[in-house]
């Protein structure tokens, strides 16, 4: 009898669309419940040191704004008409009480909408802990370091308000090593989908991915492991499909439907920026030394070039795109970005020049999480991929 | 069959107190200055309005050229709007900032200034990064554009609505290590902290004259307008001004002439002359329409509105609550300017600032002016404007426009919000004199 994993990959999918759908977050609630003392510390889709809330023996929840399953009927009311769609649905998150039970949020800096969305968390949730990481754009140690450690330290300090205990440096690095295992899990989910997209659909992918955000990272590591063990027992069918590399899906979330189509419309997605949290780090964070300075090192020098982030070097603009579709053999890249999305919008024509100038076929279009109209943006891609089919290495 | 009639004559001149007309000239030397600044051998630094460091430019002797100030003067003469459409043409989003749009569209078309002479390209872009994303990606583009260095100059954000010591450590170890040590470079100039402290003096000297202006509003009535009046007033002082003896100058004659109107009992001088009798007091949120500022201000001066208080006469730095440039403390004091600009500070302190506004103006209410492709600004006005209502009990009102976009400027919409709300206001007063 061949040595089958406990799961298959339909049943795990299976478990993380549960857990994409159930806006009330019942998996976090239980975990909080099942031991006192325990924390949960929400935030916002980019880069957050997890670490820190882990080693604060808490649970880090990813929140992703509602999707396309989440009527809007309060948050609307706190944004004018030309603002994204995701600080909305969190206002309503908030507001509808199904973040009762979160102890404390942290808003990354993305960009100023999130920003000022972490003072009006102070505002309408004022018994609540907000907390905005600041993250440096200068990246020598000495500088942006610096400054960067002591928002950690600070992090910190607002985490034990939360707990009444400290964070031992040992517990950090515990906290470390565990996502260091996450992170080369993720990495080889990735290098497994750019090898054999036809065997990881992007939807499975970003589910699993999702998932990572609402369970507590040692239970998502099983799960990784589980679906890499149990999709490497399978083969399904390959597809002449085109090999694209989407950009612009930093923050607010695209609707699944939305993943499905662009690989239903002919395309593998073979690389993205879903999730960046994830995968933020390029290898893993050292485990010597003073954890903070660890996590501020793989932040400066290791971490994803992404539109929020300051690029203080002209010449390696946009390149991470380019380095991107050659790693992963990919023929072209779609920009899907957000309405309203300033940082993703403005740095959409560098990097479109960039590409440009290589060579490389690219379309864009915009969405917002509860983009319904999936046709458009089939036909945009299909065209997209029989362009690449029919052009390229003409 | 329809018949569309223009405008029979073209609108009167607008009338300028001696103020205005001073400041105009400034102005219209600076962009002379600029525009013939190669051939003296000047270099020039690109920078932001907010977080600027117009004393440490003038210490390596360059010129200071603004971009969001191109786009305002852009958006005054109407230039705007052909800019912004020219830059979308090359592939700029209709949804993101329209000084960005107006900047880039203003290069595309010869990089002509307000003066009608070219800008010269900058010798550096000193991104004096104040917490607004589209700061950082608007000086990525003009690199690409100019090919010159850009020097990050990251201020934190003000978050937890404090300054921290570790937030001027790593603005005042950026300043030496990184910013001061390119200047020299790229100027070829010897830093000069002594120099630096001269020009700090002199900011400090303008700034105590400029936040009397200000504060002058608190008569009644007002002698100044704090909004429409207060972008003249802004000029100097957030601008290329800052530290030098024709900023003090300014300020000084601007005072003379606020103490006249006081004394004389007079209200805001407008484009039309004098204010009539004063109806309303307001606090402004959000920054103006540049695109038809004269008739967005006709709307408030016709109805006898006018602005006692304005956040957006703090996005170059919040004078009036006890900042001034500190000789003695160089580049802290530096550090503490770019940290207290406007929208470097939370929501909550923003709430508290134009509840405190309105208390001490003795305002009758909140607009907020609240643009289309401003997120820095923009982003939780409306929450602001409940929290404003709930404390003070006075009521908000809200209007959606555009910094320089024409398209997002629709003039009989604003004009009926207004006139409902001065309504409201009056309804207002009407209960609580019923209640008496």
């Amino acid at each position: 009898m061949l040595d089958r994993p406990h799961h298959t990959t339909a049943d795990i999918i299976a478990r993380c669309e549960a857990l994409f759908s159930d806006l009330s977050f019942t998996a976090a609630r239980e975990w909080k419940a099942a031991e006192p003392g325990r924390i949960v510390v929400g935030f916002l889709p980019y880069y957050a040191p997890r670490e820190l809330v882990h080693a604060a023996g808490g649970l880090p929840l990813g929140i992703f704004g509602g999707g396309d399953q989440l009527e809007v009927i309060h948050g609307d009311a706190y944004y004018q008409s030309y603002i994204c769609r995701i600080p909305r649905s969190t206002i309503e998150l908030g507001v509808s009480g199904r973040l009762d039970f979160v102890d404390g949020m942290m808003f990354p800096s993305i960009c100023d909408v999130i920003r000022n969305l972490s003072g009006m968390w102070k505002l309408m949730f004022p018994s609540k802990g907000a907390r905005y990481i600041d993250l440096p754009h200068n990246f020598d140690d000495d500088l942006g370091g610096e400054f960067y450690v002591s928002e950690l330290r600070e992090t910190c300090e607002w985490l034990s308000s939360l707990t009444g205990k400290p964070i031992t440096s040992d517990a950090i690095r515990a906290s470390i090593a565990v996502f260091n295992d996450n992170r080369r899990l993720v990495r080889a989910l990735y290098q497994l989908r750019a090898d054999e997209p036809w065997n990881v659909p992007s939807a499975e992918l970003y589910l699993l991915l999702r998932a990572g955000m609402v369970i507590p990272v040692e239970e998502h590591n099983q799960m990784l492991a589980d679906y890499l063990a149990a999709v490497r027992l399978q083969q399904r069918p390959i597809k002449d499909n085109s090999r694209v590399v989407i950009c612009g899906m930093f923050c607010e979330q695209p609707p699944l439907n939305l993943i499905k189509s662009i690989e239903l419309s002919g395309c593998y997605i073979v690389d993205d920026d879903f999730i960046l949290v994830t995968r933020w780090e390029n290898s893993d964070v050292a485990l010597d030394g003073d954890p903070l300075q660890s996590l501020a090192r793989a932040y400066l020098h290791d971490s994803k070039s992404t539109p929020p982030k300051y690029e203080p070097d002209e010449a390696k603009k946009g390149l991470y795109l380019v380095d991107s579709v050659r790693k992963n053999r990919a023929e072209g890249v779609i920009f899907a970005m957000t309405s309203f999305c300033d940082p993703g919008l403005l740095e959409r024509p560098m990097l479109q020049a960039v590409l440009k100038s290589h060579g490389i076929p690219q379309i864009a279009f915009k969405y917002a999480e509860n983009s319904g109209q999936m046709q458009p943006i089939r036909e945009q891609a299909g065209t997209f991929a029989d362009s690449i089919k029919l052009w390229s290495g003409a | 069959m329809t018949v569309i009639v223009g405008p029979k004559t073209k609108p009167p001149e607008a009338i300028k107190d001696a103020s205005m007309a001073r400041q105009k000239q400034m102005v219209n030397a600076h962009y002379d200055r600029l525009a013939s600044a190669k051939e003296r051998g000047e270099k020039v630094a690109a920078t932001f309005v907010p977080g600027n460091l117009n004393e440490l430019l003038m210490c390596f002797d360059m010129v200071n050229n603004l971009p969001e100030v191109n786009a305002i003067q852009n958006g005054l003469r109407r230039q705007s709007g052909g800019y912004v459409m020219e830059a979308e043409k090359l592939g700029h989003s209709e949804d993101v900032c329209t000084y960005v749009k107006s900047d880039i569209g203003m290069m595309a078309k010869g990089n002509i200034g307000p003066n009608g002479k070219p800008l010269p390209d900058p010798d550096v872009l000193l991104l004096s990064y104040t917490g607004c994303f589209t700061f950082m990606k608007w000086f990525e583009l003009l690199r690409r554009q100019y090919k010159c260095e850009t020097i990050m100059f990251q201020t934190p954000y003000l978050a937890d609505g404090r300054i921290t010591k570790d937030m001027i450590s790593y603005m005042v170890k950026q300043l030496r290590q990184d910013v001061i040590p390119k200047l020299e470079r790229i100027s070829g100039v010897k830093f000069d902290i002594d120099r630096l402290r001269e020009y700090l003096r002199k900011s400090a000297k303008a700034e105590d004259d400029h936040v009397w202006v200000l504060q002058s509003a608190k008569h009644k009535p007002s002698p100044i307008d704090a909004y429409f009046g207060g972008i003249y007033y802004i000029g100097p002082i957030f601008g290329a001004f800052r530290g030098t003896d024709d900023a003090i100058e300014y300020y000084k004659f601007l005072r003379s002439e606020v103490e006249q109107r006081i004394a004389q009992g007079k209200g805001p001088v407008t484009p039309d002359g004098d204010m009539g009798q004063e109806r309303y007091r307001l606090v402004v949120e959000g920054p103006p329409n540049y695109t038809n500022f004269r008739q967005f201000w006709k709307m408030f001066y016709d109805e006898g509105a006018v602005v006692v208080a304005s956040s957006y006469t703090k996005v170059g730095g919040t004078y009036d609550y006890g900042f001034r440039h500190d000789p003695d403390r160089p580049l802290e004091s530096l550090a503490e300017y770019c940290l207290n600009v406007y929208t470097n500070r939370n929501l909550p302190m923003r709430v508290d600032m134009l509840e405190n506004y309105i208390n001490e103006y003795e305002a009758d209410g909140l607009l907020i002016n609240s643009i289309k492709s401003c997120n820095s600004f923009s982003a939780g006005q409306l929450l602001m404007m409940r929290e404003v209502e709930k404390r003070t009990g006075k009521p908000a009102a809200f209007i959606e426009t555009d910094l320089v976009d024409p398209r997002y400027f629709s003039a009989a919409n604003v004009k009926n919000r207004l006139e409902s709300y001065f309504q409201m206001i009056e309804q207002k007063r009407a209960g609580f004199r019923g209640a008496a």
